[in-house]
């Protein structure tokens, strides 16, 4: 099968969206005549025109409030906000507003709409452009929080995005746009939100993940495997609202032992969730402490040392797989 | 920098001192009347039995009728109207059934809102869309449902209602900055009613006038005695023939004042002076428009008392018809979350059963 990067796999998930509804829009800065920063949206603009590839000035609150009044007047707006960092401007718009338009209106109102945004932790650019708080979101009902991590699931995941008819925040890994490839088909597939999806089978240890970090955990897999003799079973949860617990606590009950990897700050991030409900209802299968691994609880460095620090990676996944099976 | 005049069609002893634009039919005059002194009874009807307690939070229009009433009755039954939480008047006038906003306001049972909001009101059907309770939130995405109305073809425009206060706020700025770059059709209505909760408005900025603000966005202009129906109704009028002939957003400021509280949770005398409050009190909306109408004899004391009358019964059989109503089920909790039931609520409804 062919092949494409990120990038390619989520522009053509736009482009064929675009075609089949033409109720799909795409906003944000630099989105049209530029192709995007990262050209997730290159082309679409010469594609569609610029009704439907709207460059927007330089405000996020704008940009995500005019998407929510679009998407309730029947478009399906795609709302780019070019880094994490600046969904805080934005934050009102997403979660008083879009979050909550259905619920306040007593179901008189729809926000079909999808932000979208990468986090740059990875490519060196500092601490204010490389945050990931998907958590936040946690605490906002009615909102859905997507994470692709390859490009396969990053066509058919923002497909389903699009069409589907709640406000979902579509948080990609900007550092694999161009650094990974995947087979993606030609043809249109959709993903379900909320089904995690085990990207590789194994027996002994559990090891769940999101978006970026689900690369290092298949490489830390590959390396236990070869070099320790563990048998590592990791699963990529690709929506973290709403969340996929029956895969990870099927998974436990033939594992035992679960780590938990991902790119938050340790403290209160996805892996707190998920170690929370494990806790709650699953404690009986494990036969171990569960085994947190993220970003110490400080602001991104930027120095590439210090950022090699402070990111999650398969070495030090291997080190808490190993320190749980000892 | 020259302020620009406020216009005003009527003077304070309602006599025409400015020729219009436009003509209004006589019955068209005094529905417009009667949707003033109905507000007005609304509100006075509302703080009356706030402190029985059924009614949780209420932010009175007095003295801002003309206003909001000029404003909606200038605009066609098919645009799209996003109010703020004091918009009590606009939805009397675009002929809300009194049950329909008494249920909203006791969260009844039958509550279109389904009791999920406090006293805000929004009828998709009466194409009103439920407000924002932070100041000025809803300015942006009123300027991108017009922009969607401008995408599909559509004829219908939008009027957006906020405060001197909202204008602080970047939503504020960015929605509109936004509004000019797209021209999109839609009516930035701001009453500068003095204050927001206790700060007056030279306190809340530095510009000379609220539609001053317009130059920067590029935008046209309008700034009108918010106390005279017929100097709002035009201004409003202008502002709509502009969006609908393509020529973008129009920002208005109503220059009136908020004769009563904030809201019920508010005493405005810790901030302000009786002296200030009966200057405005001589500017009344409603008094100005009734002696223009008496001075065309379409109005008079035995009407008046009739109106008055009959709306005051009205409110009370309502009230009492309200009161016989039950509270939503408690299943309404976990609707429209999401276009679906996820099965974490469903788990929730479970607990809720046992």
């Amino acid at each position: 099968m062919r092949e494409l990067t990120l990038a390619e796999a989520l522009n053509e998930a736009l482009r064929e969206e675009m075609r089949r509804d033409e109720r799909v829009i795409v906003m944000g800065e630099d989105v049209g005549v530029a192709g995007g920063v990262y050209k997730v949206t290159k082309g679409l603009l010469e594609e569609f025109g610029p009704d439907r590839v709207r460059d927007t000035p330089i405000s996020e609150a704008a940009i995500v409030g005019a998407a929510v009044g679009a998407a309730v007047a029947g478009l399906r707006p795609v709302a780019e906000i070019m880094y994490m960092d600046f969904l805080t401007i934005a934050l009102d718009q997403l979660v008083t507003h879009a979050a909550k338009l259905r619920f306040m209106s007593g179901g008189q109102l729809t926000v079909p709409l999808v932000v979208r945004c990468q986090y740059s932790l990875g490519r060196v650019h500092g601490s204010q452009h490389s945050q990931f708080f998907p958590s936040w979101f946690l605490q906002s009902p009615g909102l859905k929080v997507v994470l692709p991590s390859t490009p396969y699931d990053a066509k058919g995941l923002l497909k389903t995005s699009i069409r589907d008819d709640n406000p979902v925040l579509f948080i990609e890994p900007g550092a694999l746009y161009h650094r990974i490839r995947g087979e993606v088909p030609e043809e249109d597939y959709t993903i379900p939100l909320g089904v995690a999806d085990v990207k590789k089978r194994g027996d002994e240890v559990t090891v769940v993940s999101v978006s970026r970090v689900v690369h290092e955990a298949l490489k830390a897999a590959e390396i236990l495997e070869q070099q320790h003799g563990i048998s590592v079973e990791v699963i990529d949860l690709r929506s973290i609202q709403p969340m996929d617990y029956e895969t990870v606590v099927k998974s436990l009950m033939k594992t035992n032992r679960l780590v938990i990897a991902e790119d938050s700050v340790k403290t209160g991030g996805v892996s707190a969730e998920v170690a929370a409900y494990v806790a709650e209802n699953a404690v009986e299968y494990l036969d171990a402490p569960i085994v947190r691994v993220n970003s110490p609880p400080l602001p991104t460095p930027f120095s590439p040392e210090l950022e090699r620090l402070y990111m999650v990676d398969a070495g030090k996944i291997v080190d808490a797989v190993v320190g749980l099976v000892k | 920098m020259v302020v620009q005049q406020l216009y005003k069609v009527l003077s304070d002893d309602g006599k025409i001192i400015t020729e219009t634009s436009y003509t209004l039919s006589k019955n068209k005059l005094v529905e417009m009347y009667q949707d003033m002194v109905r507000a007005r009874l609304f509100d006075e009807w509302m703080l009356k039995i706030h402190p029985m307690g059924r009614v949780s939070r209420f932010p009175p229009s007095i003295g801002q009728e003309a206003s909001m009433i000029g404003s909606i009755h200038a605009l066609e039954p098919g645009d799209w109207v996003f109010p703020t939480y004091r918009e009590f008047p606009v939805f009397l006038a675009r002929k809300t059934p009194l049950q329909e906003l008494f249920n909203r306001m006791f969260a009844s049972k039958l509550d279109i809102l389904k009791g999920h909001e406090i006293t805000l009101y929004g009828n998709r059907d009466r194409r009103i869309v439920v407000p924002s309770g932070p100041v000025a939130l809803m300015i942006p995405v009123a300027v991108g449902f017009a922009m969607a109305l401008k995408h599909k073809g559509e004829k219908d425009i939008c009027i957006a209602y906020f405060g001197d206060g909202a204008t602080s706020k970047a939503d504020f700025h960015e929605g509109t900055n936004l509004a000019g770059v797209f021209k999109t059709p839609i009516i930035l209505f701001c009453q500068n009613n003095q204050y927001a909760i206790s700060l007056p408005v030279a306190k809340q900025t530095a510009s000379r006038s609220i539609a001053a603000k317009a130059t920067a966005y590029g935008i046209a202009s309008e700034r009108v005695d918010g106390n005279d129906i017929l100097a709002v109704y035009e201004a409003t009028r202008k502002a709509a023939e502009r969006a609908r002939t393509g020529e973008g957003p129009t920002l208005i400021e109503a220059y009136t004042y908020r004769i009563g509280p904030h809201t019920t949770a508010d005493d405005p005398r810790t901030y302000r002076t009786e002296e200030e409050v009966k200057k405005w009190l001589q500017k009344d909306p409603i008094k100005r428009f009734r002696k223009h109408l008496e001075n065309l004899g379409l109005w008079n004391k035995e009407k008046e008392e009739k109106l008055i009358s009959d709306f005051k019964e009205e409110l009370r059989k309502v009230t009492m018809e309200t009161e016989k109503i039950e509270p939503p089920n408690p299943e309404t909790i976990l609707q429209d979350v999401y276009s679906e039931i996820p099965w974490f609520l469903e788990e929730e409804l479970e607990e809720l059963n046992r």
